[in-house]
């Protein structure tokens, strides 16, 4: 049993297996679109919004997802499981203080 | 410095998830010594077999990931009582912490950086030991005492935060520690990490640049070798513990290392060697033109989540 995961915006689509985080799906399937970071619901780079379909949620940091968040179906997607096909749409991203700023202004 | 004063970090607490996958963690795999419990508050107290003292991680289950507080261990008591006014005369707020108010422990002081972190000082803290004894200890504990990524201590944290020079002017001017690297923006000059030392060791604790205060980036444990590292590379392999960096080295300071995070995102790291350092070494600067050989020496490509992912 798999359920595909879809981000409409990055034209993105990978297969999700049981017991395997969408964040960890994604990985494993060699695609980029949701940030990577510590996989494990404390830094929050892979916040998505569910937009549609069902999925069991993992402890998350209240730090990055509050009940706020919640009720707007905002989560990490290193923390959820899938129980259907989803559609997300990526919130978080990485900051970037430390680059050169060189040119880009 | 004969080693007097603020000896080393002494104690950290970390905020995880959930205890139990911490304990499996950190216990179970990372090797470190469970050697007390508080079912009440939630935390559990760990050790490095190679340290003397009753324990120097702290793990308090909590809705948010993070640092707790780091606390280091000063010489004495009169250490205590006469750096007390001189952190007030920096400007910070100090409160005392009356000894057993944290186990096993002496009397604190409590203060928060102006990098947003909660730290705190003391001076005693009850000593266990490393299994071995202290008369004609000999060298190797019993079988099964160093396991897992056989990490022989406790060793630095890198914080993240805003004002990071005010931090570090604070463990140089008050505590005196020595600014051993600094990593600064090639054109403004801005200092983006600073890496400082009380020891003959590269670094005792390091601060990053971050807009958000009272940030955590990684605790640090040191091995015995590089051959270790990797040995420890292939345990996380083998558990499918999330890397950030798997095994390189690090041009700041030049410890063999490798970066993986616990199961609520807090990295943690292990790494054995770099340089010694002492009071008269210059301090090293690198700058954004050269970000992948400060960072990963080996490949020389700097990783992105490595300084901007943190809990
Ligand atoms: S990758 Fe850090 S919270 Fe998901
Ligand atoms: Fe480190």
């Amino acid at each position: 049993m798999q359920y595909w995961v879809h981000l409409d915006e990055l034209e993105l689509d990978f297969a999700c297996h049981p017991g395997q985080s969408v964040l960890d799906c994604m990985i494993g399937s060699g695609k980029k679109g949701i940030q990577v970071g510590c996989r494990g619901g404390g830094c929050g780079v892979c916040k998505v919004e569910v937009i549609e379909g069902d999925y069991i949620a993992r402890p998350m940091s209240k730090a990055h997802i509050d009940n706020d968040a919640i009720a707007d179906r905002q989560v990490l997607a290193c923390c959820i499981t899938p129980k259907s096909d989803l559609s997300l749409k990526v919130v978080g991203k990485i900051n970037k203080p430390i680059q050169r700023k060189g040119k880009q202004a | 410095m004969a080693l007097r004063g603020v000896l080393r970090l002494g104690e950290i607490s970390i905020r995880v998830l959930d205890l139990a996958d911490a304990r499996k963690h950190y216990v179970d795999r990372m090797g470190l010594i469970e050697v007390m419990s508080d079912d009440a508050e939630q935390k559990i107290y760990c050790k490095a077999w190679d340290e003397h003292d009753h324990h120097s991680i702290v793990l308090r289950e909590a809705d948010e990931a993070g640092l707790d507080y780091v606390a280091f261990k000063v010489y004495d008591d009169q250490t205590l009582t006469d750096l007390e006014p001189k952190i007030q005369a920096f400007g910070l707020e100090v409160s005392r912490v009356d000894a057993g108010v944290y186990p096993k422990s002496g009397r604190r002081l409590e203060f928060i950086l102006p990098s947003g972190h909660r730290m705190q000082l003391f001076a005693e803290k009850e000593q266990i030991g490393n299994t071995l004894g202290t008369r004609n200890p000999g060298v190797m504990p019993d079988e099964g005492v160093i396991r897992g990524f056989r990490i022989n201590r406790l060793d630095h944290c890198l914080l993240g935060g805003p004002n990071i020079d005010e931090s570090a002017r604070l463990f140089r001017e008050v505590f005196d520690f020595d600014l051993s690297e600094r990593i600064e923006d090639e054109e403004s000059r801005d200092s983006l990490a600073l890496f400082l030392t009380c020891s003959t060791k590269p670094h005792d604790v390091a601060f990053v640049f971050q807009p958000e205060a009272g940030r955590f980036h990684h605790v640090s444990f040191l091995l015995e070798s590089a051959t270790d590292v990797i040995y420890a590379a292939d345990m996380i392999g083998k558990y499918r513990i999330p890397v950030d960096v798997g095994p390189n080295r690090h041009g700041v300071t030049r410890g063999n290392t490798i970066y993986f995070f616990d199961p609520s995102g807090n990295r943690n790291e292990v790494f054995s060697g770099g340089y010694v350092h002492y009071p008269d070494t210059p301090t090293l600067t690198w700058d954004t033109s050269q970000m992948g050989p400060a960072q990963f020496s080996q490949d020389n490509i700097p990783r992105e989540s490595f300084l901007n992912v943190m809990t």
